[in-house]
This record gives C-alpha cells, sequence and structure tokens, in this order.
C-alpha cells in the first residue's frame, strides 16, 4: 500500500465530495447540509455546528478513504470505474442504513415515532434521506461516484500502477 | 394542559365551519418579526401575510391580497363579542383577547428571537412563529384553520402529516412544518380543528420554515414555550428600554422605534419601507405598489431617528448597508435597493384579486429604473448626521461620499422623476434641488470639521450657491408667496417643509411662513396634509403631517401648536400603535403598505424637535453649520 498516495488522493477526494454536496445544496437539489448534520452531533450552536461539521466530514472522508485504498490493494484494482463503483455501493448503504440509523446515533435528533423534545429537536432524514428532498438521493450517488472515481484514478496514478 | 383533556370536535369540511379568513381594515393588522421577515395578524386572529425567509421573498399566506386564494392561518372563535390586543409591554409580542357569550380566551402571537448567548447554547430555528391560546374565563369553542398557498396564493402546497413530528410542507427548495399540541384534521390542501377549552386550557403551535437539513423542530411543552415566549418578551424589552426619549410621547415613540425595528433585516442593517404589497393608497384603485425594498430616500430620516434615540449599533448598520451594499451602483445610485443591496426586481403582475379588489396586485418595484437626484442629498446628510453625532467616517466612506458630491456637481441641473416617484416624467424639482443643495453644503461642514479629506470644496460652493439661487428665484411664486414643487411652476408639496428641516431656511422666516400658510390653504384636509393634489384625491399622505408638526416646532410655530398637531395625528395610529402610509382623511382608516416606516420614522422625528424645544435644547445636530447658524437663506454656503 502506498500511504503518501492515500493520504493526496483521499484528501483531494474528500475535497470534492464536500464541494460536490455542498453545491446540491446551494443549487436546490437537496436541503441536506452535511456539515450542519454532523457538527450538531457536538453542539447546539448553529454557526459552530457548521464548522465542526466541516472538519468532521474532512476527516472523515479521508480516513474513509482507507477502505477504498485497501479495496483497491486486494483486488490489485485501481481505477476511476472501480471506485465510482465502489462510491455507489458506499452511498446505498449510507443512504439506506445509515440515514435510518441517524435519530438513533444523533444525539439531537428526533423521531417520527417519538416527536421532538427539549434535547432532540432535529428532523430526521427517512428513507433515503428524502424527508430532506426527494432529489437527496441523487446528490449523495453523484458525490460519492465522484468521490470513488477521484480516488480510484488519483490513487492509480500516484502510485505509479 | 394534557392535550386528551381537550375536546376535539369532528370536522366534516373545511367550510363547514366557514373559517375562510376575515377581510380586515389595513389598521386591524399588528406585526410580529424577527428582523428577518414579518407577519401580519388580523384582529381575527389570522395570519393573512408571511413571506419566508426573508421580507421580499416569496409568501405562504397572502389573503391580505386574495381572500379566496391566498392562504392564511386562523385562531379564533367562530364569533367573538369582543376583541382586545395589544402588544406585551414594550415588546413586539402580540396578545388578542377574544370573548364571547361563554367565555374568554387570550391568543399569543410571535416570531421567537434570543440573545446571541442563548443562541449558543440551544437549537434554535431558522424561521419561526410560535402561537398559543389559553382559556383564561369559561368556556369557550376555538377554531383553528391552517390553509397555506404557496408563491402568493398560487400554488397549492401538499400537506404531508409525518406522525408526532407534526405536519411537513415541501415547498421549492424548503420545508415548513407546522406542529400543534392538539391534533389537526386534513381537508385538501389545509389542517382543521374546532377545539373546546375550559378555563386553564391552553394550545400550542409552532410553524417553521428552513432551507438546510435537517430543519429544527421546537418542541411544543407548555414550560418550554413559556420560556421561549418570556425571552422574547424579554429581548425587545431590553431593546425598547434603550431609546433615549423623556419627552411626553414615550409610548409613541418606542412603539414606533420597535416597528422601525420589525422593518430591519438584521443580517445586513437595512431598514424596508413596509412589509407588504399592493395595499392600496385607494381602495379598489390601482395605486398598489411593493414595499418590501430599501429606499434611499428614507436615509437621512431614519438616521436622524436611530441616532435621535440612541440606537448607535443600528445606525452604524444601517450607514454600513448604505454606503457597502450600494457599491456597485456608486457612484450612481438607484431609487430602491434589497436588503443586501442589490437592484429591486422586475415589477411583476400577480393574478390576484387584490386587497379589497385593489388590482394589479405588484411585485418588484419600477422606481428601480428612476433617476432621484433627492437621493444624494439624503446619503450624503445622513453621512453627516452620523458624524457629527461622533461616529467615524472611515477612509473608504469619505471616499463614497466625495464621489456622491462629485456626481451632485455634475447632474444637478438636470430634471428628475423626484421623492414621490410619479411615473409621469422627469421635472425640475424643488424638493431634489434642495437635497443636492444639501449634498453639497454637508460635504463643506464635514470637511471645515476635519472629518472629510480630499473634498473640492470650492467646487462644492460655487454649484452650492448656484442651487441655492435657483430655488430661491425659480423654487419662488411670488404670486402664490410660496416656494412651489417645480422651479417656474404653480403647484404645492408638502416636501417644501422640508426646506427648514435640511437647514436651507429658518422656519420662522417670512418666505417659510407663507409657504406653511399656502400648503395649509391647498393640501390640508381634516387635520392632515396630503403630499400634494390629484384627481381622484389619494389619502393624506401621514409623514407629512409629522413634517408640520416638527416645521412648527423647529420654530414655524409655537411648542403648543406643535403638541397639538402632534396630539392630534396620534388619533390616527391604529389600537396597536401602528401606521400606515396614508390616512384616509374621511374615515381615518390606514392606506397604502402596512405598518409603513416611513411614517414611524417621521413620528420619532418629530417627537425628538417637540421635546428639543421643550428643553431648550438644540435641536437637528446635522445642520449645525447649516441654518440654526444663519439669519438668512443668503447666509447658507458663504
Amino acid at each position: 500500500m502506498n500511504w503518501e498516495s492515500w493520504l493526496l488522493s483521499g484528501f483531494l477526494a474528500t475535497l470534492v465530495l464536500s464541494t460536490l454536496l455542498s453545491l446540491s445544496q446551494g443549487i436546490g437539489l437537496t436541503r441536506m447540509n452535511i456539515p450542519y448534520l454532523l457538527g450538531t452531533m457536538v453542539t447546539p450552536d448553529r454557526q459552530r455546528a457548521k464548522l465542526y461539521g466541516f472538519v468532521i466530514h474532512i476527516l472523515n472522508g479521508w480516513l474513509f478513504s482507507i477502505l477504498y485504498v485497501l479495496i483497491f490493494e486486494s483486488r490489485h484494482l485501481a481505477s476511476w470505474w472501480f471506485g465510482m463503483l465502489i462510491g455507489v455501493a458506499q452511498a446505498l448503504f449510507v443512504l439506506t442504513v445509515g440515514m435510518t440509523l441517524m435519530p438513533s446515533l444523533h444525539p439531537r435528533m428526533a423521531s417520527e415515532q417519538h416527536g421532538p423534545s427539549a434535547s432532540r429537536q432535529l428532523e430526521p432524514p427517512g428513507f433515503m434521506a428524502l424527508n430532506y428532498g426527494f432529489r437527496t438521493p441523487l446528490s449523495v450517488f453523484v458525490a460519492h461516484a465522484a468521490y470513488g472515481a477521484i480516488l480510484g484514478s488519483f490513487y492509480r496514478l500516484s502510485s505509479g500502477r | 394542559m394534557d392535550r386528551r383533556q381537550l375536546h376535539n370536535q369532528s370536522i366534516n369540511t373545511a367550510s363547514e365551519y366557514a373559517l375562510r379568513s376575515v377581510v380586515s381594515e389595513i389598521q386591524d393588522y399588528g406585526i410580529i418579526g424577527d428582523c428577518r421577515a414579518a407577519a401580519l395578524v388580523s384582529r381575527h386572529g389570522s395570519i393573512d401575510w408571511l413571506c419566508w425567509p426573508r421580507f421580499d421573498k416569496t409568501s405562504i399566506f397572502a389573503a391580505l391580497l386574495d381572500n379566496e386564494r391566498g392562504g392564511y392561518w386562523r385562531i379564533s372563535p367562530e364569533s367573538p363579542r369582543q376583541i382586545k390586543r395589544h402588544y406585551l409591554h414594550d415588546s413586539n409580542v402580540l396578545q388578542t383577547q377574544f370573548s364571547t357569550s361563554s367565555g374568554a380566551a387570550r391568543l399569543i402571537d410571535l416570531m421567537p428571537v434570543i440573545d446571541e448567548s442563548s443562541n449558543q447554547r440551544t437549537m434554535t430555528t431558522d424561521h419561526e412563529i410560535i402561537r398559543e391560546v389559553e382559556c383564561t374565563e369559561g368556556e369557550i369553542l376555538i377554531d383553528i384553520a391552517f390553509v397555506p398557498r404557496a408563491d402568493y396564493g398560487l400554488k397549492s402546497v401538499h400537506i404531508r402529516n409525518a406522525g408526532k413530528l407534526g405536519f411537513r410542507m415541501e415547498v421549492g427548495g424548503g420545508v415548513y412544518w407546522l406542529r400543534s399540541s392538539v391534533s389537526l384534521q386534513l381537508h385538501g390542501d389545509g389542517a382543521y380543528a374546532r377545539i373546546s377549552m375550559k378555563r386553564g386550557d391552553s394550545l400550542r403551535f409552532s410553524f417553521t420554515y428552513a432551507e438546510d437539513a435537517p430543519a429544527v423542530l421546537p418542541p411544543l411543552d407548555e414550560p418550554i414555550i413559556a420560556t421561549r415566549v418570556r425571552a422574547t418578551v424579554e429581548w425587545w424589552q431590553q431593546w425598547a428600554k434603550r431609546a433615549q426619549y423623556n419627552g411626553p410621547y414615550r409610548d409613541a415613540v418606542v412603539r414606533s422605534a420597535l416597528a422601525l425595528k420589525l422593518l430591519s433585516y438584521a443580517p445586513s442593517g437595512a431598514i424596508i419601507a413596509a412589509p407588504t404589497t399592493s395595499l392600496p393608497e385607494r381602495i379598489a384603485g390601482d395605486l398598489n405598489w411593493d414595499y418590501r425594498y430599501c429606499w434611499l430616500r428614507d436615509a437621512s430620516l431614519t438616521i436622524r431617528a436611530l441616532l435621535g434615540l440612541g440606537y448607535w449599533e443600528e445606525a452604524d448598520d444601517f450607514m454600513d448597508w448604505m454606503l457597502h451594499a450600494t457599491r456597485l451602483t456608486q457612484p450612481e445610485l438607484r431609487v430602491v435597493y434589497t436588503v443586501y443591496g442589490e437592484l429591486a426586481p422586475r415589477e411583476r403582475i400577480l393574478e390576484l384579486e387584490g386587497y379589497k379588489g385593489s388590482r394589479p396586485v405588484r411585485i418588484g418595484n419600477a422606481a428601480r429604473h428612476q433617476f432621484q437626484l433627492d437621493l444624494y442629498g439624503e446619503v450624503i446628510d445622513a453621512a453627516a448626521q452620523y458624524a457629527f453625532h461622533g461616529r467615524e467616517l472611515d477612509r473608504t466612506m469619505q471616499k463614497v461620499l466625495i464621489g456622491f458630491g462629485n456626481y451632485v456637481v455634475k447632474h444637478w441641473e438636470l430634471p428628475d422623476e423626484g421623492i414621490w416617484e410619479p411615473r409621469t416624467g422627469r421635472e425640475h424639482h424643488t424638493h431634489s434641488r434642495l437635497l443636492c443643495w444639501t449634498a453639497l453644503d454637508r460635504l463643506i461642514s464635514l470637511h471645515k470639521q476635519g472629518l472629510l479629506g480630499g473634498a473640492q470644496v470650492d467646487v462644492y460652493k460655487q454649484n452650492g450657491e448656484l442651487i441655492q439661487r435657483q430655488i430661491q428665484q425659480r423654487g419662488w411664486n411670488q404670486q402664490l408667496q410660496s416656494y412651489v414643487s417645480v422651479l417656474d411652476g404653480d403647484q404645492l408639496d408638502a416636501s417644501l417643509l422640508l426646506l427648514s428641516w435640511y437647514g436651507f431656511e429658518k422656519a420662522g422666516s417670512p418666505r417659510m411662513q407663507t409657504t406653511h400658510r399656502a400648503i395649509m390653504e391647498r393640501l390640508a384636509t381634516d387635520g392632515l396634509l396630503y403630499r400634494y393634489r390629484t384627481e381622484p384625491p389619494e389619502g393624506a399622505f401621514a409623514i407629512c403631517s409629522f413634517w408640520e408638526a416638527e416645521y412648527l416646532a423647529l420654530g414655524g410655530g409655537s411648542l403648543e401648536q406643535a403638541h397639538a398637531l402632534f396630539r392630534r395625528l396620534l388619533n390616527y395610529r391604529n389600537d396597536l400603535g401602528l401606521y400606515g402610509e396614508e390616512v384616509d382623511p374621511r374615515t381615518g382608516a390606514a392606506l397604502g403598505n402596512f405598518p409603513q416606516g416611513f411614517t414611524h420614522v417621521g413620528l420619532i422625528s418629530a417627537a425628538l424637535s417637540i421635546a428639543q424645544l421643550e428643553k431648550g435644547e438644540p435641536q437637528l445636530a446635522h445642520r449645525e453649520d447649516a441654518a440654526t447658524k444663519r439669519d438668512s437663506p443668503e447666509g447658507a454656503l458663504a
């Protein structure tokens, strides 16, 4: 495994992922604000939450890319299309399992069964995060596909495969 | 109150309860807001106007403009015998009390606001309205009708039941949530309930809007709502307490300040003219305009009100907005901007019924293309007042002001649309010349006091003298013995009273005295003033009467006359202390967009001048180097 290549391609792919998700919100594809969603796990302060969430998301994306690299190494295959395939699979997992579990994982998130309380006031994402806009899955798939594709192609280039 | 104890009567159809919003008189509305957006609540407990996320965005309730299609949210007994309302002391939290033959109830409406430190400790919604109704006496049947309509009533809204989270409505790029402590029944695209309440029962509602997901959904537990209402009341009271006015009209002045604060847009410091569009200046007429933008013509009077009351932070924010947000068009200024300093949107006509049939209903404002020379004087005078009150004009601000001054030097001889923005073409307005003179006069004063560097003082003096002579010669009608609206003209205009306000001529001078008399003869009606004569007549223009009261206080009359007029004008505010743009002289009813910031600014300015006269304090610090040290107009720029 080429550690330098992982650090570089992982960081680049994460930046693109964050940019695409933010862009999707800006152009109205989704209301989902990932930094805000993650940041409110640690603080109720809206502005700080967005900053903390951004840092969490970057670190998370960076660390998560090691899984991609491990898969590339184990299959002896690193390419844009293989990375994209893993990205789509990850997006599917995030949207179906991750988002459904979110009210249980997020300390400030309410649920349709229990309603909001003083400590849980955030709207849950629902299946496929459709509560955050019906095009949310589209933006998540596109962003993660791009993340995987960049990771695959840059890891291949920078590790000289 | 446990919701299970409340008796929710079944509803078959929405129309069964005739819950359609009642068309209210303009003065029957109150306003709630959070310095980002505002809602109008009628005496009948109906929110008939709400645009989120900011004043000039599209509406979710607009029954004000189309009772059938606009959308509304009403909470009230079916047939109240008596309705009384007031703002909780010195706040913008509205309380409406309904009495029926069987009992009484109290409805509280607010957009919650909290201080910055609480904001960091708790989750807060982007935009929210809280409504709480409590039965205070006997038993009472409360009807609830929640009928949202998107895009000024032109689009229906799909309401989805999200279980214990409430009702969810996705519109465009945002989501609305309605939470209720009592079950509402969905019928078509509305949610309804009829609730039987006994003394001590209460119902709580929260309506929110968010463009970020996840949205915050505030809980409705009684103690939490009570705490939030209390925090909002305290926030407003703390703000109101800062008003430095100790004259006899404290209640009216503080209410005007609170109304003005509601019209400010906190993120940028801008202040809009009014939160509504197309409330008519003549019922069933076509003088219907969108006022949800910022007019630079209001700058000078607005800054006078803010500084006079000691609202330094608001004055700083407003100055920042005015000089920086308008940067894209400098040194030219446009008549009307959005809260972020963009050009106001193009005017469009909506296919709505209009308030009491007053059509067309317009959004956007065509005044964006008008040319008004008075703006330069109003902006420079605002900056001068700001500096004379000890605030700093930094290098950038100074450069901007000089740019405006140079623009005036090049263009003051041109005809313009003038302060009242008629759509009949350009003329040589005396008021516009006055403000060109004011612009140059203030720049010279700032330079003299060492507050402005790099000004072409000699050029300003030379041009100022030319303008002054032109006003004295061609703006004066010898036959009428009055200044006139247009150079070489014979029509009058109430804005001529501002010749004294801006320091061009002393209020007690023979020319101003006869001008005042002529204005009274031609433009006064039942103690109010028209801004000018039109056929058919529109309403009396409320701020013009406050200008007259201030003119009297500045030396145009006696203190008693100023008091008497001011007190008479107070009779035209509504029961909540709010004014529209105009007043129907026959009925006293409010006309035009509501509530109107310009009128409240006029009230504050007049009250300040009256109080200053009473205490023998110097008046109008902004013209220190102008009329107060001058005995004749000839001395102005000498």
